[in-house]
């Protein structure tokens, strides 16, 4: 953990690290605002059908969603990275070379969805080529992280383990997804499925591997405890979540034709989810009573209701592993309550840990500025999902009764109405909630640090202990 | 000890995912070349206009619209009900002016996934 005396590059790294979390936070406001648009398309049928079908509308917002939770995840590890390897990161033009690259991508698949060209795949529905370059997007990242860190892994805390294995299968299951290319896969209708749910399975847990990881190392700065990160505890759960990322997805399949041994193993595995499960029902207690202590930090805050829903996205998806229940909730919107409570529940909530955590050591003083308003925030984006989530589950539910009634598909989108308005009117509370905390994030980040003001006339070089002052 | 344990777990991840794409997911239905074609352009109009978006196979894909997997052979819809369906659009399905051989097409690519759902229709 040595820091070279002439270490002077966290400034343009706090530069690009501001570009990175403004454009992760355009990203969910942007998933926001289509998100809104889809859930509207579907109690106003006729709501720019012509214009902006949902056609479009999906998979804009799922474009945005998804790239927020990478882009966030991504900005959060290059702030991280000179504290966690105590050197500068290694290639400060690579940041701004991933940034630019990541802008021209985004705004050619925003155009191209416009203009209405596809690839037509779930979460990557832009054309193929585009899948190309967001890989190599992805190598300046790529050695940055390793090119910085060095990791040495006997010894590396649980996080550093997480965030290697999130970029390692990122690129494997990104590459994964387009083997439909090749006939061999895209000839078989049940290969490619099988495929595209196996590559898009654990392209989840590859997100969740960056996002958890950077809620562990949150955790580990406010608690400054050093111990649990690097505890036997925790590496058996990241074990088990590996195990999980890389066998699991296959409860997806349980209606696709493939060899029964696939659904076999993805029950099994699916299983050991319990023992995380009851890990945090074990550990409630103790969960409880540090949120109570730690409750005015507001990143603490975020973590403690990305708790909450951890254990309520758990229980459901334990329930939707079970083959016999998975018959009647798959294809039904308790898949999209389960994705819902993931992603903005857990993943959302705990990269705004990251990004509050971020601005408040960088501008303390704005930041308690925006206390209350941050904190309004917090709880109306939590209260309006539980409506959210409840209303996409009673929705599911009317389908699979409709369904075993031999309803037609237009009687069950007419039973469901009640609750289709129900999931657009909390979502647009959802919207007003997130977009509170993105709007604080844009003015706290606006308004210049105390370092930045010092030493925007001309470069300075900061001593070891000077470095370490500023870290704190 | 950790390296080890990530090294067994990474092998039996390769070595799942050869078997899962080849034995794992054998099929039997064969087609001649001209059957195969088709589909073929089939499936690639679905991607290009993004049926997805609305509309399920094997539970991949949006909700606003039915799931396809088992419509041709569906008794409340099948091929004259989906043609109809692709020629004008719908309450919410936009038109979108597909000709005859694109829908001709699409159709031969619903039909062959129909065929697939072996398991789909037992249920």
């Amino acid at each position: 953990m040595n820091i070279a005396g002439n270490y002077n590059g966290s400034l343009s790294l706090n530069k690009a690290t501001r570009a990175f979390l403004l454009l992760a936070l355009s990203y969910l406001l942007l998933g926001l605002v289509f998100g809104l648009m889809g859930a509207f398309q579907y109690i106003f049928p006729e709501f720019l059908k012509d214009q902006l079908s949902f056609q479009k509308t999906r998979p804009l917002h799922v474009y945005m969603v998804i790239t927020w939770i990478f882009t966030a995840a991504q900005a959060g590890i290059y702030y991280y990275l000179p504290n966690v390897s105590g050197r500068p990161v290694y290639w400060q033009k690579g940041i701004w070379l991933h940034f630019i690259m990541q802008c021209i991508i985004s705004l050619v698949i925003i155009a191209g969805f416009f203009a209405g060209y596809f690839g037509g795949r779930e979460y990557l529905e832009f054309p193929p080529l585009l899948g190309l370059f967001i890989f190599l997007s992805w190598v300046p990242f790529v050695i940055n992280f390793f090119a910085t860190l060095r990791p040495k892994y006997k010894t590396a805390p649980v996080y550093v383990w997480m965030w290697s294995t999130g970029i390692l299968f990122f690129l494997i299951t990104l590459s994964e997804s387009y083997l439909w290319l090749f006939g061999f896969f895209r000839d078989n209708m049940v290969r490619d499925i099988t495929v595209q749910w196996k590559a898009l399975g654990s392209m989840v847990g590859s997100w969740n591997m960056l996002v958890y990881g950077t809620g562990i190392y949150v955790m580990e700065q406010l608690s400054g405890d050093k111990k649990v990160a690097r505890s036997n505890i925790s590496f058996f759960f990241y074990f088990l979540s590996l195990t999980n990322l890389m066998f699991n997805w296959g409860h997806h399949t349980y209606i696709v034709p493939a060899a029964p041994w696939i659904k076999m193993v993805a029950y099994i595995i699916s299983m050991t989810e319990l023992l995380i499960f009851g890990s945090i029902i074990l550990q409630w207690k103790k969960t409880v009573s540090a949120a109570r202590k730690n409750y005015n930090i507001l990143p603490y805050r975020l973590l403690s209701f990305a708790d909450i829903w951890v254990f309520i996205t758990l229980a459901l998806a334990l329930i939707m592993s079970v083959p016999a229940w998975n018959y009647f909730t798959h294809g039904t919107h308790i898949t999209v309550a389960h994705s819902m409570g993931a992603t903005i529940g857990i993943n959302t909530m705990l990269l705004m840990a990251s990004v509050f955590f971020i601005l408040k050591k960088e501008n303390t003083a704005t930041f308690q500025q925006n206390r209350k308003w941050i904190s309004s925030g917090i709880y109306i984006s939590n209260s309006a999902l539980l409506f959210f989530w409840i209303s996409l589950l009673a929705s599911g539910i009317v389908k699979i009764s409709g369904t075993q009634h031999n309803d037609t598909f237009f009687n069950i989108m007419l039973k469901s109405q009640p609750y289709f308005r129900i999931f657009t009117y909390s979502g647009i509370f959802v919207f007003i909630g997130l977009g509170i905390l993105i709007f604080s994030s844009f003015r706290i980040t606006a308004v210049k640090n105390q370092t930045e003001q010092m030493t925007s006339k001309k470069p300075v070089s900061f001593s070891t202990q000077q470095i370490a002052e500023l870290k704190d | 000890m950790k390296l080890a344990i990530f090294i067994v777990l990474f092998t039996a991840y390769i070595g799942y995912s050869v078997v899962v794409y080849t034995k794992g997911t054998k099929s039997d239905i064969n087609f001649s070349k001209t059957e195969q074609a088709q589909i073929n352009r089939g499936k690639l109009l679905f991607q290009q206009y993004n049926c997805t978006s609305c509309h399920q196979l094997y539970g991949l894909g949006g909700y606003l619209g039915p799931e396809l997997t088992t419509a041709y052979s569906d008794k409340n819809r099948g091929e004259t009900y989906m043609r109809a369906f692709l020629k004008n659009g719908g309450n919410r399905m936009p038109d979108f002016h597909l000709q005859d051989k694109d829908i001709d097409a699409l159709i031969s690519f619903l039909k062959y996934v129909d065929e697939t759902a072996v398991t789909y229709k037992k249920k």
